[in-house]
């Protein structure tokens, strides 16, 4: 399986005259991990809601390998290949962490015995293969954000949407994570678009990274030019650079 | 097949599994005809549970209305008896596609327009209360003063017409609990009875995962109905009466739900297990109603029974007696 493009022009939402995104454009390559920063309420969470298909974008568009995901329904989205996690997580918490990620793998796998030996590899690819028969709902927030990604990444996509994956985990958590990430996109040529705050994962693995600030994208280019970039010094970066 | 439906039960589930189908084998055999009959409720309640149990405790859609489907299975198949001598074993068929469509009426108005928890539960009731208004102004099927079959006692079993002995209705019921029973099984071990957990765990995620909510949704209502109005064409010809208030009263439609939530929301035996525990109880309160005037004891008894089992076992009975027998399956599912 191979990444998707993903294209994103001029999309605009409002909510009830607060403008979450205003004009967004940006482009993830095909095979490529970009990074989505920007402080809190910049709109980064409602980009992912509008790609996802949770919410019709105001204007704009939204094409996956020049395919248009306009009109089509979140689960219909996923099908065409688009993974998402949840900010605020949201496992399945009365089911086993390993039916959970079977749920996920039926979105491909042709029956339930191909949806479980796709889970237990990916639960293992996650370290939480030794927890896959508790309940998702007895789970740690640190795994239970693990747990996010491998249901994600058990439906196959081509395009994964991370939203603040590493949130709260410990530093070698954080590189943990980047490894597993680094290793899915080197061997599967997943596409990855991340939101994350924690700087440390962001210069790790992206490419290239799109700063958004009260729904604008301020900046747009590698880690090194972005991060000197005077707007974002001054929007965003700035306390958290120094410190 | 078998093999799918035992699937990961352990040895001690197949142990139990299979005494107590034994003792259900034989009761008849060792029971009186007063016995049998409480044996025989219990059964049907254990169907119409695990019926209701496809969308509540499966899927996470509240139904308050399922009498509607008890009630339109018994008038289908018996105004099509009574009026045209067609026989229930094929009468059951309209029967179970008006329910069914019924079900879809209500999935597709509460789906489309994202009618959820109370408000859809809610729905359920005002459909519930609308058929039966209907049936009560419905004379060919004789109106709020009941539609009656014909009761021939046969000494001979007619499965086709559903005339015959106490013996025969017992079996029937078996057969339909342990069938709701397999069906279940075999659902919840399937794509679809995945896509129903996870959609009852949550909507949004199960949407984000790729699953159809819609739809998934509709089979739940659609298939539970259809079970549903099955349990009501035995209906029909088990009591050989129906009326409007008795058979489409939320009465029914609650009585029938407190068997699953007793014994355990979402798991296969808890249905059964609740109405075990429910029916005969009722019928011991009944004759107790009947000696001492205690008018409305068994709705205050049940009241009690759901108070303590949401108090102390919120889980239902199920999950804590498998627990104590050891027949927890290892993924704690609760299924
Ligand atoms: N469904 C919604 N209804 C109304 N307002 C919303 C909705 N979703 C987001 N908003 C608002 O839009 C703005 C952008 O929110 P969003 O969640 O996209 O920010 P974010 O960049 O993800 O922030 P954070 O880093 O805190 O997660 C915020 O002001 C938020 O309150
Ligand atoms: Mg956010």
């Amino acid at each position: 399986m191979s990444g998707a493009r993903l294209e994103v022009r001029d999309l605009s939402k409002s909510f009830r005259g607060l403008k979450a995104v205003r004009n967004a454009s940006f482009e993830v390559p095909a095979g490529e991990i970009v990074g989505l920063i920007g402080p809190n309420g910049a709109g980064k969470t409602t980009i992912f809601n509008l790609i996802a298909g949770v919410m019709a974008a105001d204007s704009g568009t939204v094409t996956l390998d020049g395919h248009s995901l306009a009109g089509l329904r979140p689960d219909q989205v996923c099908r065409a290949g688009v993974g998402r996690t949840f900010q605020i997580v949201k496992p399945f918490a009365g089911l086993s962490v390993q039916r959970n990620v079977v749920i996920a793998a039926l979105n491909l796998a042709p029956d339930i015995d191909a949806a479980e030996r796709r889970a237990v590899e990916i639960l293992d690819r996650l370290g939480l293969k030794p927890k896959r028969h508790q309940l998702a709902g007895a789970l740690t927030l640190p795994e239970r954000k693990r747990l996010e990604v491998a249901r994600a990444l058990a439906t196959g996509p081509r395009l994964l949407l991370l939203d603040e994956v590493m949130a709260g985990l410990r530093p070698t958590e954080v590189d943990v994570m980047v490894g597993v990430f680094k290793e899915l996109n080197a061997s599967l040529g997943i596409t990855i678009l991340l939101i994350e705050h924690v700087m440390r994962a962001v210069m790790a693995l992206s490419r290239h990274i799109v700063v958004l600030h009260h729904g604008e994208i301020i900046a747009d280019g590698t880690p090194e030019a972005v991060t000197r970039h005077p707007k974002v010094l001054e929007s965003y970066l700035g306390e958290e650079a120094l410190g | 097949m078998i093999g799918r439906l035992l699937g990961e039960a352990g040895t001690r589930a197949r142990i139990a599994l299979g005494l107590a189908a034994l003792v259900l084998l034989a009761a008849p055999a060792m029971v009186d005809d007063y016995l049998l009959t409480v044996l025989t409720q219990s059964l049907f309640f254990a169907y119409l549970g695990q019926s209701w149990n496809v969308m509540m405790g499966f899927a996470g859609l509240l139904s308050l209305g399922h009498a509607m489907f008890v009630g339109l299975g018994a008038y289908v198949a018996g105004a099509l008896f009574v009026h045209f001598g067609l026989p229930p074993v094929i009468g059951l068929f309209p029967a179970m596609a008006l329910a069914a469509l019924v079900g879809a009426a209500i999935g597709f108005l509460g789906f489309r327009f994202s009618i959820q928890g109370v408000y859809f539960a809610l729905l359920t009731i005002a459909f519930a209360e609308f058929i039966r208004i209907l049936f009560d102004h419905f004379t060919w099927v004789g109106g709020s003063s009941g539609l009656f079959i014909p009761v021939d006692n046969r000494t001979v079993n007619d499965l086709v017409h559903l005339r015959g002995t106490p013996e025969m209705f017992y079996y029937l019921a078996l057969g339909l609990s342990v069938a709701a029973l397999a069906l279940s099984r075999l659902l919840l071990a399937g794509r679809l009875g995945h896509r129903w957990l996870a959609i009852r765990e949550d909507q949004e995620a199960a949407q984000a995962l790729g699953i159809d909510v819609f739809r998934a949704k509709m089979a739940a209502v659609v298939l539970s109905a259809a079970m549903t109005s099955l349990g009501g064409v035995f209906y029909a010809f088990y009591f050989n009466n129906m009326f409007p208030e008795q058979i489409f009263n939320i009465n029914l439609s609650i009585e029938l739900l407190l068997g699953p939530i007793i014994g355990g929301l979402g798991t296969l035996i808890g249905p059964i297990l609740g109405a075990f525990v429910l029916t005969p109880l009722s019928e011991l309160l009944s004759a107790l109603t009947e000696r001492h005037a205690l008018i409305g004891i068994k709705h205050f008894v049940y009241g009690l029974c759901v108070v303590l089992i949401v108090v102390f076992l919120p889980g239902g009975l199920w999950p804590w007696i498998a627990r104590r027998l050891g027949l927890d399956r290892p993924p704690g599912d609760g299924t």
